[in-house]
C-alpha cells in the first residue's frame, strides 16, 4: 500500500527553486532514510508534503490527493516531529504529549479511555514515563526531543515524518529512536526522516533517499545508496565503509582530497 | 488536587469573585443607598429617584465593568496563546490605538456634542481600520512576527493622529475632553452604550472562545500545529477579528483600559498549568474581576474627584508587572 506518492514536485522558496521535478512514492512498511547535504531539500520536501509550503505537481496521501485536503483530515494521516523543538508554555509532558491526539477528537470532546492508552503508550515508548508530571519546558535538549517524538506517535497516524529527530540525543536513546521507528515500519506503517548521521541511516534504515540540489541522486537499500562514489560525488567526504551483524557500517572520516577520485 | 479538581475550584472561585465584585459595583457609590434597597430597587418598576440611579447608573456601569474586562482578559488571553508571546494584550494589534483615534476625531470634530453615538461609532469604525490594514499587512497565512510589527506601525500611526488632534484642537475644552476621554472611564455609561457595545462583545468572545484547542496546538510551534490539523489561516481571522470586534467596542464605550489584558493571563497562566485553552475562560473571569475591582476602587478612594479607571489600572498594573519581571529574574538566575 502506498501511503506517500509524490510527482513531478516543484518547490520553490522565493525565487530559488529548491525542488526540481521530485518523484517519491513510500509504502507501507519502509523507514526511509532522507539523506543529503545542508540546502539539499530534505525539509521542504517533508514539509511540502505537510501543505506548509506551495507547490506544484502532485501529493497524495494514503492515496489521496493533498490538494483540496482539510489540515484536519490531513491530520489523521500524517503526523510530524519538527526540527524546531519549540515549547512556548510551561505545561506538563503529559500535556504536550496527549495534544497529539487532537486530531482524533471532535470539537471539545474529553479523551478517551483509547486516547489516554495510546498516549500512555506513546509515553512509554519514548521513555518519558518517568517524568511525565515535569514541565516540559524545563527539560534538557535530549528529553524534550523524545517528549515531542511521543507527542507525534501519539497522533497515531500511518505515515511519520521526522525532520532530524535524532540530532541531540544521547547515543542509547539515537538507537531507541531508530528501533522504534524500524518496529514502526515493521507494524505496517510508513516512517520518513530525514538525517545527518549517515552511520544511524546505514543501520536502521530499510530505504535510503539522497537528496541533491532540489533532485534524488539515489535512492535503494542502504547498502546500494551509501558508496564511495555517492558520498564524494554528493558530500565531497571518503568514509570507512564495514558490516557488522548483517548490517552495514558507514563513518565519513576525511573530506576528499582536491585530487580525489 | 489533580490538576482537573484544581482548574474546577479556579474557575469556581473566579465565578464567586466576579459575582461579588459585580454587587460591590452595584451597591457602591455616592448616593449611598442601602444593600438591600439597591438590590430591590434594580427589579422595581416605580420610578423613583432609588429606582432610576440604580437603573440608569449603577447597573449599566456594573455590566460595562463585567464585559469589558472580561474582554480584555480574553482577548489578553489569546493573543499571548496566538503569537506565542507573554508580552502581547490586546492594544498590540492597533486596534485600542485607533479606536481611541476614532473616538477623539468625534470629539474633535464636534460629531461626539451634536449625536451621543457619534463616539463609540466612531471609535468602533477606527477598529475597523485597524484590523484591515493589519490584517493586509500580514496576509492571510501571515506570521506572528508580521502581525506583531503590522500592529505597531498601526498603533503609532493612530498615536501620531490623536497627538495631532490635541494639537489643533479649536479650544482647551476639546483638548480637556479628548485627555480625559483617552484616560479610560465607566462613568455616566447609559444601557445604551451596553446595547451598543454587547453585539460586538458577544460576536468577539464566540470568535475568541472558539480558539482554545487550536491554542494549545500552537504550543509546539505553527507548523507542529498545522501538522495536527489546525487551520492557521482561520485561527488568524477569528484572534484578529474577535479581538477587532470585542476590543473594538470596548475602547468605544470606556476609552482605552490597560495593562489588564496584558496582567491577567500572567498572573493566572500558572493557576491553570500553563494550558492556553483552559487560560480563556479563567483569564477573563479574572479581567472582569480586576476592572470590576478597580471601578469599585475608583468610588471609593477619591468620591469626588473622579479619578479614572484607565489611570487607576495603570497606576496598580505597572508595578505589578514590574514585581513579576523581578520575580521572573529571581527564578532565572
Amino acid at each position: 500500500m502506498t501511503l506517500l506518492c509524490a510527482s513531478g514536485l516543484n518547490v520553490s522558496l522565493g525565487a530559488k527553486p529548491v525542488l526540481r521535478g521530485l518523484d517519491l512514492s513510500v509504502a507501507a512498511g519502509e523507514f526511509v532514510g532522507l539523506i543529503g547535504p545542508n540546502g539539499a531539500g530534505k525539509s521542504t520536501l517533508l514539509r511540502a508534503v505537510l501543505g506548509l509550503l506551495p507547490f506544484t505537481g502532485s501529493i497524495l496521501l494514503d492515496g489521496d490527493d493533498t490538494a483540496a485536503m482539510k489540515a484536519r483530515r490531513r491530520a489523521l494521516k500524517v503526523a510530524y516531529l519538527a526540527q524546531e523543538r519549540e515549547i512556548a508554555w510551561a505545561v506538563p509532558v503529559e500535556t504536550v504529549v496527549a495534544l497529539g491526539r487532537a486530531p482524533h477528537r471532535p470539537g471539545f470532546a474529553a479523551p478517551t479511555e483509547a486516547d489516554r492508552a495510546i498516549v500512555d503508550e506513546a509515553m512509554r515508548r519514548m521513555d518519558v514515563t518517568s517524568f511525565r508530571h515535569r514541565i516540559a519546558t524545563e527539560l534538557s535538549g535530549g528529553e524534550k526531543a523524545r517528549v515531542l517524538a511521543a507527542r507525534a506517535l501519539a497522533q497515531d497516524t500511518p505515515l511519520l515524518l521526522a525532520d532530524e529527530p535524532t540530532a541531540g540525543l544521547d547515543p542509547s536513546h539515537q538507537i531507541a529512536l531508530m528501533r522504534l521507528f524500524g518496529e514502526l515500519a515493521a507494524s505496517g506503517r510508513g516512517v520518513v526522516a530525514s538525517l545527518h548521521d549517515l552511520g544511524l541511516a546505514a543501520r536502521w534504515c530499510s530505504r535510503l533517499v539522497l537528496l541533491d540540489n532540489g533532485r534524488i541522486v539515489a535512492d535503494g537499500r542502504p547498502g546500494e545508496v551509501l558508496t564511495p562514489q555517492t558520498l564524494r560525488a554528493v558530500y565531497g567526504v571518503e568514509a570507512f565503509f564495514g558490516e557488522a551483524g548483517g548490517a552495514p557500517v558507514v563513518h565519513p572520516l576525511d573530506l576528499s582530497g582536491p585530487a580525489g577520485g | 488536587m489533580s490538576g482537573d479538581a484544581r482548574y474546577a475550584l479556579l474557575i469556581t472561585l473566579l465565578c464567586a469573585a466576579t459575582l461579588t465584585l459585580f454587587s460591590l459595583s452595584l451597591t457602591v457609590g455616592p448616593a449611598g443607598i442601602a444593600f438591600a434597597d439597591s438590590i430591590m430597587a434594580l427589579f422595581s418598576d416605580k420610578a423613583d429617584g432609588v429606582a432610576l440611579t440604580m437603573q440608569e447608573i449603577r447597573l449599566p456601569r456594573a455590566l460595562l465593568g463585567l464585559m469589558i474586562g472580561a474582554t480584555l482578559g480574553l482577548s489578553g488571553a489569546v493573543l499571548q496563546g496566538y503569537l506565542r508571546n507573554p508580552l502581547a494584550e490586546p492594544g498590540l494589534l492597533g486596534i485600542s490605538a485607533t479606536a481611541s483615534l476614532g473616538a477623539v476625531l468625534s470629539i474633535y470634530t464636534g460629531l461626539a456634542a451634536a449625536f451621543a453615538l457619534a463616539l463609540p461609532l466612531a471609535a468602533l469604525a477606527g477598529a475597523v481600520v485597524a484590523v484591515v490594514v493589519v490584517q493586509a499587512m500580514a496576509g492571510a497565512r501571515g506570521n506572528s512576527l508580521l502581525i506583531i510589527l503590522a500592529g505597531i506601525a498601526v498603533s503609532s500611526f493612530a498615536g501620531a493622529m490623536t497627538s495631532l488632534a490635541l494639537n489643533l484642537s479649536p479650544n482647551p475644552f476639546a483638548a480637556l475632553e479628548i485627555m480625559f476621554w483617552m484616560l479610560g472611564s465607566l462613568t455616566d455609561r447609559s444601557m445604551t452604550h451596553v446595547w451598543l457595545a454587547a453585539p460586538f462583545m458577544l460576536a468577539g468572545w464566540a470568535m475568541l472562545g472558539a480558539l482554545g484547542r487550536p491554542l494549545d496546538a500552537l504550543t509546539l510551534g505553527s507548523e507542529t500545529a498545522a501538522s495536527m490539523g489546525v487551520d492557521l489561516k482561520r485561527v488568524q481571522f477569528l484572534a484578529v477579528f474577535g479581538t477587532a470586534a470585542s476590543v473594538g467596542a470596548a475602547t468605544a464605550v470606556a476609552g482605552a483600559i490597560g495593562f489588564v489584558g496584558l496582567v491577567v493571563p500572567h498572573i493566572l497562566r500558572p493557576l491553570v498549568g500553563a494550558k492556553p485553552s483552559r487560560l480563556l475562560l479563567a483569564s477573563a473571569l479574572g479581567g472582569a474581576c480586576v476592572v470590576l475591582a478597580a471601578d469599585v476602587a475608583v468610588r471609593l478612594i477619591a468620591p469626588g474627584r473622579d479619578l479614572k479607571l484607565g489611570v487607576l489600572t495603570a497606576i496598580v498594573g505597572a508595578p505589578f508587572f514590574l514585581w513579576l519581571v523581578f520575580r521572573a529574574r529571581r527564578r532565572l538566575t
